[in-house]
């Protein structure tokens, strides 16, 4: 069928030849150029000052830097033990933290007043004051509540704890951390869930699902896409904030580097060896990121990223015909 | 005399000032295919949503299969169900919806299965085997280990029927289930329906497929303003029409 050539439109009429390609002359950026140029000369400049310039102070040679003092304490025990230390609490925190954060945002979600009123509240307390000042509190509170009984309220006790003893500086450091982290990923995890649509609750109401199963089943699987993004966000903060945890004392990386700079005056030095670590860890928490992103995607975008290992095998098998098309024949 | 499948008495309800039912008598024998036609905000929906208990009636009775939707009535008192009662009831009444709400973070097959499995029990594998089954019947036997946003809008709603089949319900709810399709996607829904009604399923669909109506329905009801304006047989109702709204209404429609 074809409709006769009225206004320009054709329709099946016989395919002429597909036009030339258009070459163009491309549009110039000088500005580019420029900018290039001057960073090229900074990027330059710092590294000339980091690795090549010499120390100034008398009577002493090597690098500015003292890059060898790097090396030498960047895998000593002491350091290596501190970093374990900062990942402990930031496991520790972060886990006691989403947990908390889930438990505060249903309450908050709840239909009851005085239960979400008390997750309102509690979200109020402990993101309304500085995590530092939380920190110091739960060292000290053992000077308050030297031991602490449970039982039945008002009523007999059955066991007794010794405050003193059970909350040390890490767990004091981790209670503190925890109880702050689950204030604000209470708010994460309740945006994520008002996020889904109300329909899927219906839908599984109307399948016989109970508030509990709902939420857990249909609710939270779909709001971890948006929950998983910043909670890496908090896992990455958190990492860097339990470095607050050295004010009483934890042996975690800057309390550990400080130390040793109180001693060799080599300050600078050692807080490149934290950062290092700092850095490395935070990398490998973003990787981690990466691919739990990725699992929760599943449904929500038709075709999955790649994940880069996956990118490269494509790169590659794209580049071998062109490869050998580059071969003489 | 069978007891009728859904009996509703002077149903009320209105959301703040908004009276959206205003007094619904009807009743749906089993194996009935009830279609409720009408304009937009007439109540059709939410009556719909009122029969599994989405919605909380304000007055008058409603009963499926002769029990109370939503309470026990004990000495002239009515309790409220427990949610675990109200779910379990539920479970009996599917629900297919206007814009599917499948889950999409599950796959095809798992969206059909999650119901019997988690709320019913029933073992995966024998789940999985009548999943499989239903899925072929609608015609997608071969899209189990898609994920709903990679099927048409078609495709999804008869997902959606399947994953109320898969319950083994007694009756089935359908509030404007072609409404978000394209109109070429219409058709397979539909055929999908028809297939349900002539193998005995009790249906109430809510619809604005006069076609539909008048060719599956065993009764057709008219809504307005929160009323029944004409109810009867669908061949008679909507080919000639008493009620002059009636007559204004299927005159813009068809």
């Amino acid at each position: 069928m074809s409709i006769p050539n009225e206004g320009g439109i054709s329709t099946d009429s016989p395919q002429p030849e597909k036009p030339e390609i258009i070459k163009a002359v491309p549009v110039r950026h000088p500005g580019r150029w420029v900018a290039g140029v001057v960073l090229l000369v900074l990027v330059a400049m710092a590294i000339h000052t980091l690795v090549f310039s010499q120390s100034q102070v008398p009577g002493q040679g090597g690098s500015r830097f003292g890059w060898s003092v790097v090396r030498q304490y960047l895998f000593s025990p002491l350091i290596v033990r501190g970093a374990l230390i900062t990942l402990e609490l930031t496991v520790v925190s972060m886990i006691a933290g989403v947990l908390l954060g889930v438990l505060i945002a249903v309450m908050r979600l709840s239909k009851s007043r005085l239960i979400s009123g008390v997750a309102w509240f509690y979200a109020w307390i402990f993101r309304g004051t500085p995590v530092l000042v939380q920190i110091y509190f739960w060292f000290f509170i053992a000077a308050l509540y030297p031991h602490i009984t449970l039982g039945i309220p008002f009523g007999p006790g059955f066991v007794t704890i010794n405050l003193n003893s059970v909350l040390g500086a890490f767990w004091a450091a981790s209670l503190a951390l925890s109880l702050n982290e689950g204030a604000y990923m209470s708010e994460i995890v309740r945006a994520g869930i008002i996020s889904v649509d109300e329909g899927q609750v219906e839908a599984a109401h109307s399948l016989g699902m109970r508030r509990g199963m709902a939420l857990r089943r249909i609710v939270l699987p779909q709001a971890m896409r948006l929950i998983i993004p910043p909670t890496g966000n908090e896992t990455i903060s958190m990492l860097k904030t339990s470095s607050l945890a050295s004010v009483i004392a934890v042996n975690e990386l800057t309390h550990v580097a400080n130390n040793i700079s109180a001693q060799n005056y080599k300050t600078i030095q050692l807080l490149i060896v934290a950062s290092i670590w700092y850095l490395a860890m935070t990398t490998v928490l973003s990787v981690g990121q990466y691919y739990l992103e990725r699992h929760f995607a599943r449904g929500a975008t038709r075709a999955l990223p790649p994940t880069p290992f996956q990118r490269l095998k494509r790169n590659l098998r794209y580049l071998r015909p062109h490869l050998h098309q580059g071969a003489p024949a | 005399m069978t007891t009728p499948m859904v009996k509703a008495e002077e149903v009320y309800k209105s959301f703040g000032a908004l009276d959206v039912l205003q007094g619904i008598n009807l009743e749906v024998a089993p194996g009935e295919v009830m279609c409720m036609i009408g304009p937009s905000g007439s109540g059709k929906s939410t009556f719909l949503r009122l029969i599994n208990h989405l919605e909380k009636l304000d007055a008058g009775r409603l009963w499926v299969d002769g029990e109370l939707v939503g309470y026990r009535e004990k000495n002239n008192r009515l309790y409220e169900l427990k949610d675990r009662e109200v779910c379990a009831k539920r479970a009996e009444i599917a629900m297919v919806f206007q814009r599917f709400n499948l889950f999409p973070h599950l796959s095809v097959l798992e969206n059909v299965t999650i119901g019997p499995t988690k709320v019913k029990h029933q073992p995966a594998s024998e789940a999985k085997e009548r999943a499989a089954d239903l899925l072929a019947r609608v015609g997608l036997g071969d899209k189990v280990k898609a994920y709903p946003n990679q099927l048409s809008g078609g495709q999804q709603q008869r997902v959606a029927i399947a994953r109320a089949l898969a319950m083994d319900p007694k009756l089935m709810l359908f509030d404007e289930p072609t409404s978000a399709l394209d109109p070429e996607l219409v058709g397979e829904v539909l055929d999908v329906m028809r297939n349900l009604a002539e193998s005995g399923m009790t249906m109430v669909v809510v619809t604005h497929e006069m076609g539909f109506a008048r060719e599956v329905g065993d009764t057709v009801v008219f809504m307005d303003g929160g009323r029944i304006v004409e109810a009867g047989n669908p061949r008679e109702v909507l080919v000639n029409p008493q009620n002059e709204r009636l007559r204004n209404f299927l005159s813009k429609v068809l």
